[in-house]
């Protein structure tokens, strides 16, 4: 059906007049090799050449760099856009063509679009001048200044700005004029951004060289071999790599040399056999070079005299010291600043840190601290709250509704398995910590197996409504994404809640008598079974809530809840039992102290790791109770 | 009567001890007569070497129960003194098996090699796999085979004396301790996750089965050779472990289990013998871990994970804590059905609608056969031994599960 | 005595075998399967136990395998390294297979190649790798580090113009390995020291923020950044996840995954990483008739019209019916003469190619890069001409002098240097 409509719409075309844009079609037929597979290296003229044959070329480029360029069998090019197919050369309407599209890579929509991108700027849809401004400011040439200062006013004041700064910004790197760039820099200094570090950083850029005087450079500094950042090590392998001083013998080297001149069995008159003595090999080269056989290698006296004779400096890459020296004072200025915004940078990592922890733990302070049991489900009860919001995802389509949903629902499901496990299970192992927690760790993998057999073990999707997702940015080092701050938040709400219902509640009244003294609250009438009954349940309820949460930013696995359990162990025993005070001061701990150990050990995330287990380990044996240790007789018992 | 029990060898006060040596023994022979390599060959060698290594997690088992069973410390951390044990070997027996293949290379050179270039060689055979060439210096006594033999109890040994010494001087105890053990095991297994820190991170040791030296026996029979060594371990460690709570050092042990407080007022230094049994339970540990690694053939750090603890204390619990022959029960009995089960030979059972599949819902059953177990036997399945065959051995040998009031005191 | 009593068992074993192998016509050809059904590696090894059960379900359909049946082992060995090896030596002396499609990570495949190598069995490896490897008993049929790494960094180079590395990667031997020759290699093409930064993070990672913040930083210098990803199974997503919030395009930073397939992506959102790139040989999207076939197959087996194929499975695959050629032409199941016969062994790939197995038992395969597409699928933007994979990677002094070729000179780690077989069983 479609092969002869595809007949009958040639036939039509080639009965039409000449093509419209002779030019465009010439460029096409002699690169469409290039068009179908381009590279990023090569393409850039060819661009220019589409671009140079009018406003259909243009319309090509765009709807190549958008993916919506194709070609037919018969090397025509096509623009889809959407039902509607047109030729690109021609501007006449294809219908029922089935053209392969193209897919060129990123690097080369890169091109394309910086090709578009003069024009771009004074386009009259603000969205595309934005476009153009951003692309400018990721990969911007000498040619960009001039079409940004030569653009008309930009209306949009946020434009404006942006447009201000970009400009500014090439005109650093770009300007002909050496003290207009001084201007510029010395206009942005104090900026901590990263795009102005960025056009500052090359100025900088520095590389060593060996001369036997100064060099007509821009001296950096010099240097003097054996200095903190400049061995004798670095002068010999510099002196070295620019031929100045012969290679040093490397073991390797002298073993090929002996092998090469083995004669009857012996090299140099030493017998091979006792040349697995380095001693041995020593004096049998000795004995080559002095026979001549071997090339002599770079002597002590040789290198010592190569470092005496040479000076040795650091030189701009960037010819002119004026802007050089511009760039060091304002690349100075920053890094107080830098150091500053990092070290917030960082508490706001530990600060969500914490609260993750804190959210994970609080469930498990409460049943640990009021019943002295410990859970080894909780982790599964997180696991299952994150599961609860993804069903609930699948069932309501609105992100913000379904998340609306899941948290009180899971809150339900979490707190019915908390209290059947307690009804079950744990009522049975009354004051027998230990085997509760054995009995809660057959629950614990049973459960982990039977979320695998219901969800599969393929890791399921819990996403962010579209208000969550994104980040709350200061500037380019200071930014926290959103839904860290929400479970900030989320964490803040419940150590309200849990003060709540603690302190003015009747449930909280008879929940701290029976941490006090279980028999003597049953005495007054309250019964503990049933309050210990519904403490398990908001514990475990509360878990179900920080499952969604660590869905929401990480993945829901059925192995969610290991990774937390262990960490939420070390919070509540660190923190001290039974006070959600010191929970929140273990989290507190934890978390910055697992993001100031990962800050000085960036390139090992799990040495980290192991030093703050060590740390808390040590810390235990000081205050074997925690940061807030409890008082009174309900520490004793 | 009480005169009378002390003054006869301990062996008769616990028949138990002779029924086990003699299950023990009847088991070993009928496996040898039984095998590839010294009997009929009914029993493949991929079985002998299950059973070889069932035995060594029963020594683990067994020193856990001192522990926990004896001792009242609920260990979550044990299975670390196993791995170390097991890496311990493991660096010699890679050392030496490297070292010779390494040889046998550069012999064919020109120039016989330096001591250096050989070890270089090692180094880089060994760490090349995870990108590094040089010998870190925990590895320096790895050529000896003696030495490191030696380490396989003295580092296990000095790591759980120093552990003790510093959370039992500060009377770290309860479930405290059970979550500070399972913090060392943790510190431990992510520090051995390392590259850097010489353990070749997450590929561990591996090729362990192959034993230097040995080249010419095959697998068949080095398995039996193992099962020997461990079914010998384990009855030496049997007898030391009964021995050891017999006596009047096992009445103070489980006192201290059962009233640490009133221990410590009668003058005894509670500390010391908690220091003690510890440090012993942690190279009974070990011993075990060296032997079940070359059977096991590979060793990593996902080995000392706290789960791996945590199914040892389940081990000892379903076999029934407090008897030294309920541990090696819970052991074996566990870790042969996991084997069997994770086997695929399992038959399914088709219910209606639903075909159960052994190898996903192992694990559901596992679980609740935990908590099943912890609810209704308390002690275990040697409590229920003990039940069947009408013997109430006297407290004071065996001991009792704790009251509960007194161990809430924790 | 004793010595005439064990000859006399060994006559009457060898009897009894004998025997057996008599009554074997007809009987069913066994293939054993080594994934983890349970635990961490479930999460991907599942998939390719189902993969296996369709190609002996499809042979079978065909008729069987030289007039035989085949029937597929599965066991379990549950993600436990130590337990790789016990079931491998079960399955080759207890059930008898007589080829194992199995293992994932690297460390399990190291713990399973001594058994395979004293027992003379026959491993189909399918996932792509770290190299410095080549076994007599292991055909490879994932990619090595030359059919993966090195291209989809040239790539990154030329095409995206990256100039600054951040080399990504879960703290394991296949990205330690790999971030090595990457490093040798981008050195080697002038990229300085302080150009590569590396990281490792734990398994199941899940906190990202620091370290994509640190990645955002290293654009400081105003050169491009780029991030060679390593990071394995679902700690993916929290990386996606932290990448998509701080707001980096794949425009300012693109992230080449090496362990990101279809399957992976099946877990998130893939709005905010549109243009974030993956080099495989393989992607659902490629465009031929045997994988429009093979996708369909797939579907209908699992019953699950939103399941996604990935590069595993391909290799799966191959591999499969490379050994069913391999059988054929040998006209036997037997280790030897199907070694012998699978090397030249030349199969259709799913991406309209052939893979030719080679003397190193690795293959020859396309690399395909592609760019992650909305609905979690990719767009592929480049593919190469069929890449041989080299066990020895080139760019490490100490592997460039190494090669492996066991029809030729019997040896998978021969030194061309001295000219001698280093060892004939492997480094395990």
């Amino acid at each position: 059906m479609i092969r002869p409509l595809i007949v009958l719409a040639l036939a039509l075309l080639l009965a039409l007049p000449a093509a419209a844009n002779p030019a465009l079609e010439a460029v096409i037929a002699g690169n469409l090799d290039q068009i179908e597979k381009p590279s990023r290296r090569t393409v850039e003229p060819l661009v220019a050449q589409i671009a140079a044959t009018g406003p259909e070329g243009l319309a090509l480029l765009s709807a190549w760099a958008d993916r919506s360029l194709g070609v037919t069998d018969d090397g025509r090019l096509l623009i889809v856009d959407g039902d509607a197919v047109t030729d690109a050369v021609t501007g006449q309407p294809v219908p029922g063509a089935d053209p392969k599209m193209l897919r060129p890579n990123s690097g080369v929509r890169g091109v394309i679009e910086s090709a578009l991108v003069a024009g771009e700027i004074s386009s009259p849809d603000p969205a595309r001048r934005a476009a153009a401004l951003a692309s400018i400011a990721r990969d911007g040439t000498a040619e960009h200044l001039a079409a940004l200062r030569a653009a008309p006013a930009e209306a949009d004041p946020a434009l404006a700005a942006q447009r201000d700064r970009v400009t500014a910004l090439l005109a650093i790197r770009f300007d002909p004029d050496p003290a207009a760039r001084v201007a510029a820099i010395e206009a942005m200094s104090g900026d901590v951004g990263l795009d102005f570090r960025a056009a500052l950083n090359p100025l900088l850029a520095t590389t060593r060289v060996a001369a036997p005087a100064g060099p007509e450079a821009n001296i950096a500094r010099a240097l003097s071999a054996g200095e903190a950042d400049f061995p004798r090590e670095a002068a010999i392998a510099l002196l070295t790599s620019q031929g100045i001083l012969q290679p040093r013998l490397t073991p390797a080297d002298q073993r090929n040399a002996l092998a090469a001149n083995i004669v009857d069995g012996r090299v140099g008159g030493i017998p091979v056999a006792e040349l697995s003595d380095p001693a041995a090999r020593d004096r049998a080269y000795e004995a080559l070079e002095a026979a001549g056989a071997v090339a002599p290698a770079a002597t002590e006296a040789e290198v010592e005299a190569a470092i005496d004779a040479h000076r040795f400096f650091e030189i701009y890459a960037e010819p002119n010291s004026d802007v050089t020296d511009a760039a060091r004072a304002a690349e100075t200025g920053a890094q107080v600043r830098l150091a500053a915004m990092t070290g917030i940078d960082l508490g706001l990592d530990a600060l969500s840190l914490a609260s993750i922890y804190f959210l994970a733990a609080i469930g498990l302070a409460v049943t640990f601290g009021v019943m002295r049991v410990i859970n080894m489900a909780h982790g599964e009860f997180i696991m299952m709250g994150a599961y609860t919001g993804y069903v609930v995802q699948t069932l309501v389509a609105n992100r913000t509704l379904s998340l609306v949903v899941a948290l009180p629902l899971a809150f339900a499901v979490t707190f019915g398995a908390g209290v059947i496990l307690y009804r079950l299970v744990i009522r049975h192992l009354a004051n027998r910590p230990l085997e509760t927690l054995l009995a809660t760790f057959g629950v614990s993998i049973a459960l982990q197996q039977l979320a695998k057999n219901i969800f599969g073990t393929q890791a399921r999707p819990l996403t962010a409504p579209a208000w969550l997702e994104g980040a709350i940015t200061i500037n380019d080092v200071i930014s926290i994404s959103s839904i860290r701050v929400a479970i900030f938040v989320l964490a803040l709400l419940f150590l309200g809640l849990f003060l709540f219902i603690m302190k003015r509640t009747r449930l909280g009244l008879e929940v701290r008598a029976v941490t006090q003294n279980s028999g003597m609250a049953a005495s007054m009438g309250i019964n503990p079974d049933r309050i210990a009954m519904m403490t398990f349940g908001l514990g475990s309820g509360i878990a179900g809530i920080a499952g969604v949460a660590i869905g929401l930013f990480a993945q829901v696995t059925s192995e969610l809840g290991q990774q937390y359990i262990v960490q939420s162990f070390m919070t509540v025993v660190v923190g001290g039992v039974g006070n959600i005070w010191g929970t929140l001061a273990g989290a507190a701990l934890i978390g910055g102290l697992s993001k100031v150990i990962e800050f000085m050990n960036p390139a090992n995330t799990l040495a980290a790791q192991t030093f703050m287990i060590l740390f808390i380990i040590i810390f235990i044996q000081f205050r074997p109770r925690g940061i807030i240790p409890q008082r009174g007789r309900a520490a004793e018992a | 009567m009480t005169e009378k029990l002390t003054r006869q060898p301990f062996i008769l006060r616990n028949p138990s001890i002779l029924v086990v040596l003699a299950v023990l023994a009847v088991f070993t022979v009928a496996v040898t007569l039984l095998s590839q390599a010294y009997g009929n060959g009914t029993v493949p060698t991929s079985t002998v070497k299950v059973l070889g290594k069932t035995l060594c997690l029963a020594l683990a088992a067994v020193a856990m129960d001192l522990v926990w069973g004896y001792l009242g410390i609920l260990s979550l951390g044990q299975m670390a003194f196993f791995a170390l044990g097991g890496y311990l070997i493991g660096q010699w027996l890679m050392y030496a098996r490297t070292e010779s293949i390494v040889a046998a290379s550069l012999a064919g050179n020109p120039i016989p090699p330096t001591p250096a270039e050989l070890q270089e060689g090692v180094a880089n055979q060994i760490f090349g796999v995870v990108g590094s060439s040089d010998l870190p210096l925990v590895w320096a006594f790895a050529h000896s085979l003696p030495i490191q033999l030696l380490l396989v109890v003295a580092v296990p040994g000095l790591l759980a004396l120093a552990f003790g010494w510093l959370a039992f001087r500060s009377r770290v105890n309860g479930v405290y301790l059970s979550i500070l053990t399972q913090a060392m095991t943790l510190a431990l297994a992510l520090w051995l996750f390392q590259n850097d820190s010489g353990f070749r991170g997450n590929n561990g040791l591996s090729g362990l089965q192959n034993i230097p030296g040995l080249d010419a026996v095959d697998q068949a029979t080095l398995s039996v050779w193992f099962l020997w060594a461990s079914a010998l371990a384990l009855g030496l460690a049997y007898v030391l472990a009964a021995w050891l709570v017999s006596g009047k050092f096992g009445s103070v042990v489980r006192a201290i289990r059962d009233d640490e407080t009133r221990v410590r007022f009668l003058g005894y230094p509670v500390e010391g013998f908690k220091l003690v049994v510890f440090t012993l339970a942690a190279m009974i540990t070990a011993v075990a871990g060296a032997l079940y690694y070359p059977q096991a053939g590979i060793i990593n750090p996902a080995e000392l994970m706290p789960i791996a603890s945590i199914y040892l204390a389940v081990w000892v619990a379903i076999g029934g804590r407090g008897r030294l022959y309920g541990a090696i029960i819970g052991a074996a009995l566990v870790s042969l059905l996991s084997s069997w089960f994770t086997g695929g030979r399992a038959p399914d059972i088709n219910l209606p609608g639903y075909t159960v599949n052994w190898v996903d819902w192992w694990q559901v059953a596992l679980g609740i056969g935990f908590v099943l177990v912890t609810l209704s036997a308390p002690k275990g399945i040697a409590g229920i031994v003990d039940h069947l065959g009408g013997i109430r051995p006297p407290r004071r040998a065996t001991g009792e599960v704790p009251q509960p009031a007194q161990e809430a005191k924790a | 005595m004793m010595s005439k009593l064990s000859a006399m068992l060994t006559l009457t074993t060898a009897m009894v075998l004998a025997t057996g192998a008599m009554a074997q016509e007809g009987e069913p050809i066994k293939i054993g399967v080594l994934h983890s059904l349970s635990g961490t590696m479930a999460i991907s090894e599942t998939t390719l136990k189902d993969t296996v059960l369709m190609m002996v379900e499809q042979q079978n359909a065909k008729g069987g395998l030289l007039g035989r049946p085949l029937e597929a082992v599965v066991v379990d060995p549950a993600s436990d390294w130590p337990l790789f090896a016990e079931k491998a030596r079960e399955l080759l002396t207890v059930s008898e297979v007589d080829a194992i499609f199995g293992c994932w990570t690297s460390v399990s495949r190291k713990s399973v190649l001594p058994v395979i190598e004293e027992l003379n069995g026959l491993l189909f490896y399918p996932v792509q790798y770290e190299g410095e490897e080549s076994s007599k008993n292991v055909i490879y049929t994932g990619a090595a580090p030359n059919q993966q790494a090195i291209p989809a960094v040239d790539y990154m180079a030329e095409e995206l113009g990256v100039e600054k590395w951040a080399l990504l990667g879960t703290d394991y031997v296949y990205p330690r390995t790999t971030n090595n020759i990457l490093d040798a290699y981008l050195k080697g093409k002038g990229v300085a020291e302080g150009d590569i930064f590396v990281n490792y993070t734990p398994f199941g990672h899940s906190d990202w923020s620091k370290i994509v913040a640190d990645v955002v930083a290293l654009g400081a210098d105003g050169k491009k950044v780029g991030v060679v990803s390593t990071i394995n199974g679902d700690a993916n997503v929290g990386f996606y996840k932290e990448l998509a919030a701080a707001g980096v395009s794949a425009d300012d930073i693109p992230v080449m995954a090496f362990s990101v397939g279809e399957e992976e992506l099946a877990g998130l959102d893939t709005t905010n990483l549109v243009g974030h790139l993956a080099a495989w040989n393989y992607f659902q999207t490629a465009e031929s008739d045997a994988n429009t076939a093979f996708i369909e197959e797939w579907k209908a087996f699992i019953g699950d019209d939103d399941r996604v194929t990935n590069d595993p499975m391909e290799a799966t695959v191959i591999g499969f019916n490379a050994w069913v050629a391999a059988v054929e032409k040998a006209g036997t199941t037997d280790v030897d003469p199907v070694l012998d016969a699978i090397v030249g062994v030349e199969v259709p790939n799913l991406t309209g190619g052939t893979a030719t197995v080679l003397p190193n038992h690795h293959l020859t395969k396309p690399v395909l890069i592609g760019e992650i597409r909305e609905d979690g699928q990719f767009d592929i933007v480049s593919q190469t001409e069929p890449v041989p994979g080299d066990a020895w990677t080139d760019f490490l002094p100490e592997s460039a002098k190494l090669e492996a070729d066991w029809p030729g000179k019997d040896c998978g780690m021969f030194n061309t240097e001295t000219n001698t077989c280093v060892q004939v069983q492997s480094n395990y």
